[in-house]
C-alpha cells in the first residue's frame, strides 16, 4: 500500500517548551554543537522551533513555530542535488542518503525553510553519552547534509512488523519521536492515503495552513492557526 | 645599428627589421630577470600556503570558514563567479574583435586569451575547493558505477560542470591554435631544449599557403564558436543562482546582467595585465596608449551597461516592494552598506567619468585607476549577490550575518597567487605576443601622407571573414 505520510501541528496548543528538539536529538543522534557554535548560527538541530513576538513590550506575546522538514512534495532540494543525494522516495518523502553526498550545500541554499543542517565538523560524543547513539541509524561524518527524515528507521520498523504479522499498519503505530513526546501534545503523525485515520479527520479543520504556501513547494507538514480568544 | 635602421613610427613590414622586432617582442622568452624569479617564488609561497590552508579544511571540516545555517555559500562561491568573469576578456578581444577586423587587437589578444585560459583554470577549481566531502567530487561525474547511479542533470551545479569544461577545454584549444606560427618562429629562432619543446608544439607548421589558410580558417571558425560558448558559461553560472528558490537570486535578469558583468571585470582585467606586461616586458613599442584607449573605450559602454542592468534590477524590487526580496535589499544599507558602497563607487562613480576622459584612457599608469576599482567593485558585487539573500532568507528567525574567515582569505589568495604563477610561466615559456598577427597587420600597413601629417592606412585584409576558396 502507498503512504502518504503527513505531520500536523496545532499552533494553538504550542506552548514552545523546546521538548521536540530535545527527543529528536536523541532519537536520530543529531550532535550538539555548544555555546561557541550555536552563536555562529550552527545548530545541527532538524526540529527548531521558531519564537516571534507580536505586540509591544507590555501586551507582548511569543508565537510559537516548530518547524521539522517540510517534506515537500515539490521539493526544491531534490531538484539541485548535482548528484543524488536527496531523492523522493516511494512513500513521498524526501530521503537523504548521507554517503551519496558530497557536500555542494545546494540543497540547503534552495530551501525556504531552511532546514537542513551540514555537519560542519566530526562531531564527538564525549563518554558516556556515546553509550546513547542510536544503532537504528547512521552518525553523520563531516562534509554531509542532514535534514528531518520523519523518523524514517520507525517508518521503517512498522512496516517490517506488519509484513511479518501480515496486515496494513495501523493508525498510529508509527509516531516520529518529536510527535511521542510533546507534551501537549500539537503534533500528529499519520497517513493521508487512509481515509479513516486520524491526521486525515485532523486535517479537514478550516484551521488549516501550510508554511509559504505561495512558493508551491506543497509541504506535508500541516499547521492549525491559533485562535483568538478571551483567556488568552 | 644604423640610424637609418627599425624606425618604429614606421608602419610597414617591409621597413621594420623582423629580427629586432622578434626580438623586441619575445622579450619575455628571452631575458630572465630577477624580478621574475622572484615573482615565481613569492606567487609559489602564497599558492603553497593556500593549498596548506585548503587540505586543513579538507581534514578538520568546513566548520573552519565562515560559513553558518543560512549562508551556506560566501566567499568562495563569489569568487568562483568572479574568476570565471574574468576569463570572458580573451573571448571578447580575440573573438568578437577579429570578427569585427578591429586590427588593433594584434598585440592585446594572446595575452588576453592567455588570461581567460588561466582564470578559468583558477575558477574551475573552486568548486571542488567548496564541497564538504571534497574527496567524493568524482559522484559527480557521469562513470558507469554498480550503483547505476547518474549525475542528476536537472542540478544547475551539472550544467555548471559542463559549461566550464567545455568553456577551458575551448579556450585552450583556441589559445593553442591561435599560438601554432608564432611557436614555429620560435622554433626557428631558438636551439637546445627550447627548439625541441618548440618543434613538438608547432605541429610541423612551416609557413606555406595551404597551411596559412587553413591556419586563417580554422581560427576565424573558433572565434565564432567560442562566442556563443562564452556567452552560455555566465549565463549558466548565474543560473546556479537564479533557479534557485532564493529571493534576491530568483531573478531573469541575472543570465544577461552577468555575463555584462563578466565582460565588464574582463576587460577592466585585461587592461591591468597589459599594463604590466608593457612594463615588465618594455613593450612600450608595441602596447601603445592607442590599445589603452580602445580598451578605455569599450570599458565605459561596460560601465554604462552595467549601471543600467543594476538600475533596472534594483527598480523593479524597489517599485514591487516584496517583502521577501525588499527585505534582501534593505541589508544592503545594513551590514553589507560597506560592500554596496564599494561596489557603486568602484563600478560607476569612479571609472565612468574617468573613463570618459581622452587623457585617462591614453595614459597607461591613469587608466589603471578604473581598471583596478573596477575589478575590486565587481568582486564586491559577486560577494553582494551571494551573501545577503542567504543571509535573509525567507525565515526571519534564521537570519544571520556572514564574514570569512582567515582559511577563506588564505585559499583564495592562493587561488590568486595560481593564476599569477601560471601567467608568469606562460609568460616565460610561450610568445605572449601575438608576433604572426602583428607582422601581418604590418605587412597590411602604409604610411600615407595627407597634408601635414602622416597616419598609417591599413588595407582591407583580402578575403578575411568571406567565403571565399
Amino acid at each position: 500500500m502507498k503512504h502518504t505520510w503527513a505531520m500536523a501541528i496545532d499552533l494553538d496548543r504550542c506552548t514552545g517548551c523546546g521538548a521536540c528538539v530535545v527527543a529528536c536529538s536523541a532519537e536520530n543522534n543529531v550532535p550538539t554543537v555548544g555555546e561557541v557554535e550555536a552563536g555562529k548560527s550552527r545548530l545541527m538541530q532538524w526540529i527548531r522551533v521558531n519564537r516571534y513576538w507580536e505586540g509591544e513590550f507590555p501586551e507582548a506575546q511569543a508565537i510559537y513555530l516548530p518547524i521539522p522538514c517540510m517534506q515537500c512534495e515539490r521539493a526544491p532540494c531534490e531538484l539541485v542535488c548535482p548528484v543524488y543525494a536527496t531523492y523522493h522516495n516511494e512513500d513521498g518523502l524526501n530521503a537523504m542518503v548521507y554517503n551519496r553526498c558530497i557536500g555542494t550545500r545546494y540543497c540547503a541554499n534552495n530551501c525556504p525553510y531552511s532546514v537542513r543542517a551540514f555537519n560542519w565538523y566530526d562531531y564527538k560524543w564525549e563518554k558516556p553519552l556515546d553509550e546513547q547513539l542510536s544503532p537504528d541509524l547512521t552518525v553523520r561524518s563531516r562534509g554531509v547534509m542532514e535534514k528531518c527524515t520523519f523518523c524514517i528507521q520507525r517508518i521503517r520498523r512498522a512496516k517490517e512488523t506488519a509484513a511479518e504479522e501480515g496486515r496494513e499498519i495501523r493508525d498510529g503505530e508509527v509516531v516520529p519521536a518529536c510527535v511521542q513526546t510533546c507534551p501537549p501534545g500539537a503534533m500528529l503523525f499519520g497517513d493521508l492515503a487512509d481515509p479513516h485515520s486520524e491526521i486525515t479527520r485532523k486535517l479537514k479543520d478550516p484551521r488549516r495552513f501550510r508554511l509559504m504556501e505561495h512558493l508551491g513547494t506543497e509541504p506535508r507538514v500541516v499547521y492549525l492557526k491559533r485562535q483568538k480568544g478571551a483567556g488568552r | 645599428m644604423s640610424a637609418e635602421a627599425p624606425r618604429v613610427d614606421d608602419h610597414h613590414l617591409a621597413h621594420t627589421d623582423e629580427a629586432a622586432m622578434f626580438e623586441r617582442l619575445s622579450r619575455s622568452n628571452l631575458v630572465t630577470t630577477w624580478k621574475w624569479y622572484l615573482g615565481v617564488a613569492v606567487s609559489g609561497a602564497v599558492l603553497l600556503w593556500g593549498l596548506i590552508v585548503f587540505l586543513y579544511m579538507a581534514m578538520v571540516g568546513m566548520g573552519v570558514t565562515g560559513y553558518n545555517r543560512p549562508v551556506f555559500w560566501g566567499l568562495y562561491e563569489a569568487s568562483l563567479v568572479f574568476w570565471i568573469g574574468l576569463s570572458h576578456s580573451g573571448t571578447l578581444i580575440s573573438a568578437i574583435l577579429r570578427l569585427t577586423h578591429a586590427t588593433w587587437r594584434a598585440p592585446v589578444l594572446r595575452g588576453a586569451e592567455a588570461m581567460t585560459a588561466f582564470t578559468l583554470m583558477v575558477g574551475g577549481l573552486i568548486p571542488i575547493i567548496h564541497l564538504g566531502r571534497n574527496w567524493r567530487v568524482y559522484y559527480a561525474l557521469p562513470y558507469p558505477s554498480s550503483r547505476e547511479l547518474w549525475p542528476n542533470m536537472r542540478s544547475p551545479l551539472m550544467w555548471d560542470a559542463m559549461a566550464i569544461t567545455t568553456y577551458l577545454i575551448g579556450s585552450l584549444t583556441f589559445l593553442y591554435v591561435g599560438m601554432i606560427p608564432d611557436l614555429a618562429l620560435l622554433r626557428d629562432k631558438s636551439a637546445g631544449w627550447r627548439r625541441k619543446f618548440y618543434s613538438a608544439l608547432s605541429l610541423g607548421f612551416r609557413g606555406t599557403h595551404a597551411q596559412w589558410r587553413r591556419y586563417h580558417v580554422t581560427s576565424t571558425l573558433f572565434a565564432i564558436l567560442i562566442i556563443p560558448v562564452a556567452v552560455s558559461v555566465h549565463s549558466i553560472v548565474s543560473w546556479d543562482f537564479a533557479m534557485a528558490k532564493v529571493p534576491g537570486w530568483h531573478s531573469t535578469i541575472f543570465a544577461p546582467y552577468f555575463v555584462v558583468g563578466a565582460i565588464f571585470s574582463g576587460i577592466a582585467g585585461v587592461v591591468i595585465v597589459m599594463a604590466i606586461l608593457r612594463k615588465a616586458f618594455r613593450l612600450e613599442s608595441v602596447l601603445t596608449p592607442l590599445h589603452f584607449d580602445n580598451l578605455g573605450k569599450l570599458l565605459c559602454t561596460m560601465t554604462l551597461l552595467w549601471g543600467y542592468f543594476y538600475f533596472t534590477e534594483f527598480l523593479t524590487v524597489w517599485y514591487n516592494r516584496n517583502p521577501e526580496e525588499w527585505e534582501v535589499f534593505s541589508s544592503y544599507a545594513g551590514p553589507y552598506l560597506p560592500l554596496f558602497l564599494t561596489m557603486i563607487v568602484c563600478n560607476f562613480i569612479i571609472p565612468f567619468p574617468m573613463l570618459c576622459l581622452k587623457r585617462v584612457r591614453r595614459s597607461v599608469s591613469l587608466i589603471l585607476v578604473p581598471a583596478c576599482s573596477i575589478v575590486t567593485g565587481m568582486y564586491a558585487e559577486r560577494l553582494l549577490i551571494v551573501i545577503p539573500s542567504l543571509a535573509r532568507r525567507n525565515d526571519p528567525f534564521i537570519w544571520a550575518n556572514y564574514f570569512p574567515t582567515w582559511v577563506e582569505f588564505s585559499v583564495m589568495a592562493g587561488a590568486a597567487a595560481m593564476f599569477v604563477l601560471l601567467y608568469m610561466l606562460f609568460a616565460k615559456f610561450f610568445p605572449i605576443m601575438a608576433i604572426s598577427d602583428i607582422k601581418e597587420r604590418l605587412f597590411h600597413t602604409t604610411d600615407r601622407t595627407i597634408g601635414g601629417t602622416t597616419v598609417e592606412s591599413i588595407a582591407q585584409v583580402e578575403g578575411e571573414g568571406e567565403a571565399h576558396a
